[in-house]
């Protein structure tokens, strides 16, 4: 450490302008190496306790949120670009404004324990561990995508990571699924099951929380709750909108979806209380979308630029970490900026492999639709033409 | 239960919670782009993909209707319902609603009000979705009439959703259910091929006196545009229609797919001189097994073509009862053009959907038998 400081100092002295590792060197003797904050508490069904009011985030880790954050919504926001210009076609649903909520739940879990979640699954796919490149290119359908380009935007996969589902709901009992399969191996892992405000509504969700809740499995049912289902308000589609505390029997926390420290500190909790053997447990994250429900919804129709640009400015989650780490020493402006920079660029690139990887071959039409050896053929359009299933 | 009905004239319309219609909605999407206006410059691989697969043919003006208006399909079916919901004047604007998510929900509930008399039309946003609600419809509405005798039956309920392939739906906003709900008495189910063929028909799944689940082929929602009369007319079920007389193949097909072989029925007559006989089945369930029959004995040969996957596809219960029927009149097997049987893929949709070109190889391949 010493040398290194050494070097870089020296490095600087001479004059080079290796900018991004000298500045950052020299300068991490300006910055602390955490700080603690404040958190607002969190709305609490059928617990004496809650998570706790103050946490720590360390400089390393503030960095590593910001970054991932931000690759989110330059994803994000790329995926939008691309689809305008018909590269990606059918249905996207993007999850900008909803940064905070994957990756505070990426960090108050282990990435042993496990992940499903709807449609609107980028954010979560890249906190799991999928390259933007692959999961761009799986946007655009192409053979370098992780589900090969046959799944689409809202099939991704990735390992504990069960996707990606588009039926609204069908993630539920599936979820409580998993979880029994962690109880059963007794592998102390917890399953997160997120749905949206939309889905809460639906009736597998209350069939997951009964079964859940009877054999105490270890899952946590996430309801992202950012006000519109689709085109819907919360307040026109359910007939209460305290959705933490829709799990009846199971406890519930009510959580502000757009700190991540809030979210990571209840996931940490959650995630103890089921792994204790307590059963499963109900977190709201209040949270925002400023993309509509998909690229076909210009997402004004229901509700005002005003409120959309409101939310912008004062609850941007990549906004309040940002002031959070700046006022607090943590980080400076400038080397946000660069963070920036680096992911720009890697965002430029991915797209620019998504764009130009070959799709898949059409042989593989016909894969994967059974687990079976020798391969058979399917049949089609007519009996004449024939594709081969191998899987 | 008389009584209800003959008081209880409202009629509901229930849709799932969606933007301001769902109209609205498929305003962005590529549709419009794709059809209205030119291929911009956006690279080869993007324009590739906007062609479509069919062509749509109007049919001439109706004149025996009373006035006509330039529509669409999607404004032939708000025509249909504006036309329906006029019948009763006294009725407010809050029997047309938005429902929570929950297709079995909105289903059961619209079951329930047809049970009392009242007319419910119930809208599941895309046909891929109407699984959750198939136990309703199948073990419910389906067998209500005949499970009580005739007490009771929820004839006044109609299911209307949006159905088939869209050029970029995937695997869940592309399916064609309708052979799931072919294999079950009790309902009806229908699917019309332009705006003025849904506006009679949808006025007809109305008024019938079964539960009905009409299919509205999205992809024709703004693709189609023709003279749709205004007043409100009923197209009869359970008939099919003879769009093209011919004496030497007969293809049978339904919704998008009957565009796609008018446009192979042209290309047969003038590259092989065949003459072929198109009909649009209109109504799947219960199907007009008299027009198809006779056609088939006139010409001897018989090719349905539908996008839902081949196997158990309706197209082989036509198939099935045809060689049932006119076994001696065949000169060649019965062709199926069909989707494969995969999911609805993604990226191969060009490849999966059966186009023009395969029904053409097909027909050819009958014709050389």
């Amino acid at each position: 450490m010493k040398k290194m400081l050494t070097a870089a100092v020296s490095r600087v002295l001479s004059g080079v302008t290796q900018k991004p590792a000298s500045r950052v060197l020299v300068a991490s003797c300006k910055y602390s190496n955490n700080a603690t904050f404040e958190i607002k508490k969190c709305d609490l069904y059928r617990l004496e306790e809650g998570p706790p009011v103050t946490t720590v985030l360390t400089r390393e880790d503030g960095l590593k949120y910001y970054k991932m954050m931000q690759t989110i919504r330059r994803m994000e926001l790329k995926a939008d670009q691309l689809y305008k210009q018909k590269f990606i076609r059918g249905f996207c649903h993007l999850c900008d404004g909803q940064e905070a909520c994957c990756v505070g739940l990426e960090a108050g879990i282990n990435p042993t324990d496990h992940v499903i979640t709807s449609y609107r699954a980028h954010g979560l796919c890249y906190t799991r561990g999928l390259t933007v490149r692959s999961i761009l290119s799986e946007l655009t359908g192409r053979r370098g995508g992780c589900a090969k380009g046959k799944g689409g935007s809202m099939h991704m996969y990735a390992k504990n990571f069960y996707g990606g589902n588009g039926i609204v709901g069908a993630q539920g009992p599936l979820g409580a699924g998993i979880a029994l399969a962690c109880k059963y191996k007794g592998n102390n892992e917890v399953c997160l099951t997120l749905y949206g405000d939309g889905a809460a509504n639906q009736g597998q969700i209350s069939e997951a929380y009964n079964m859940a809740a009877l054999w105490n499995l270890p899952c946590i049912f996430i309801c992202e709750n950012n006000r519109y289902g689709m085109g819907t308000s919360v307040e026109r589609a359910a007939a209460s909108t305290d959705y933490y505390k829709r799990g009846n029997f199971i406890p519930g926390l009510r959580v502000d979806g757009m700190d991540i420290l809030c979210v990571r500190e209840a996931t940490k909790f959650a995630a103890d209380y089921c792994r204790s053997g307590k059963g499963p447990m109900l977190m709201e994250l209040l949270t925002y979308r400023y993309h509509g429900h998909s690229m076909s919804d210009p997402g004004i129709s229901y509700r005002t630029r005003e409120e959309i640009q409101s939310v912008r400015s004062k609850s941007d989650p990549i906004m309040l970490l940002k002031d959070k780490m700046v006022n607090n020493k943590l980080a400076s402006v400038e080397e946000l900026k660069e963070i920036d920079a680096e992911v720009r660029k890697e965002i430029d690139d991915a797209a620019q492999f998504a764009m130009t990887d070959p799709e898949p071959p059409l042989e593989e039409l016909g894969h994967h639709i059974y687990s079976s050896n020798p391969p058979f053929d399917i049949r089609g359009a007519n009996q004449w033409i024939k594709f081969q299933s191998i899987s | 239960m008389a009584a209800v009905a003959a008081s209880a004239g409202w009629l509901l319309r229930l849709r799932a919670a969606g933007a301001d219609g769902p109209w609205r909605r498929l305003c962005g999407a590529g549709l419009p782009r794709g059809f209205l206006q030119s291929a911009s410059a956006y690279g080869a691989a993007a324009q590739r993909r906007q062609v479509a697969h069919f062509t749509f043919q109007p049919d001439p003006e109706p004149v025996e209707y009373g006035q006509t208006q330039k529509m669409n399909l999607f404004q032939a079916v708000t025509s249909a319902l504006d036309n329906s919901l006029a019948k009763d004047p006294t009725a407010g604007k809050d029997r047309v609603f938005n429902t929570p998510l929950c297709e079995q929900g909105i289903v059961g509930f619209g079951i329930g009000i047809a049970v009392t008399g009242a007319t419910a039309i119930a809208e599941i946003q895309f046909a891929d979705y109407i699984f959750p609600a198939f136990d309703q419809i199948v073990n419910e509405a389906a067998k209500y009439r005949y499970r009580s005798g005739d007490l009771f039956n929820c004839g006044s309920l109609t299911i209307r959703s949006p159905w088939g392939c869209v050029g970029h739906g995937a695997l869940y906003h592309s399916q064609s259910p309708e052979a799931f709900f072919a294999h079950c008495p009790g309902i009806k189910v229908v699917v019309p091929r332009s705006p003025f063929q849904a506006k009679g028909l949808l006025l007809s799944c109305i008024e019938d006196k079964n539960p009905c689940i009409f299919f509205e082929p999205k992809i024709l929602y703004r693709a189609a545009v023709e003279q749709v009369p205004v007043e409100p007319y009923n197209i009869p079920l359970s008939q099919a229609e003879v769009i093209r007389e011919g004496s030497d193949v007969t293809l049978v097909a339904w919704g998008t797919q009957v565009h796609v072989i008018r446009e192979v029925a042209a290309m047969a007559q003038e590259k092989l001189g065949v003459s072929c006989e198109v009909i649009d089945l209109r109504t799947i369930l219960p199907w007009d097994v008299d027009t198809v029959c006779k056609s088939v004995i006139k010409t001897g040969r018989l090719l349905v073509s539908h996008e839902a996957p081949l196997t158990g596809g309706f197209a082989s219960e036509i198939s099935s009862t045809v060689q049932e029927e006119c076994f001696l009149n065949l000169e060649a097997p019965i062709s199926r053009v069909c989707g494969y049987d995969t999911p609805f893929p993604h990226i191969f949709e060009p490849f999966y959907i059966p186009d023009k070109w395969k029904c053409y190889d097909a027909l050819r391949k009958m014709i050389n038998y």
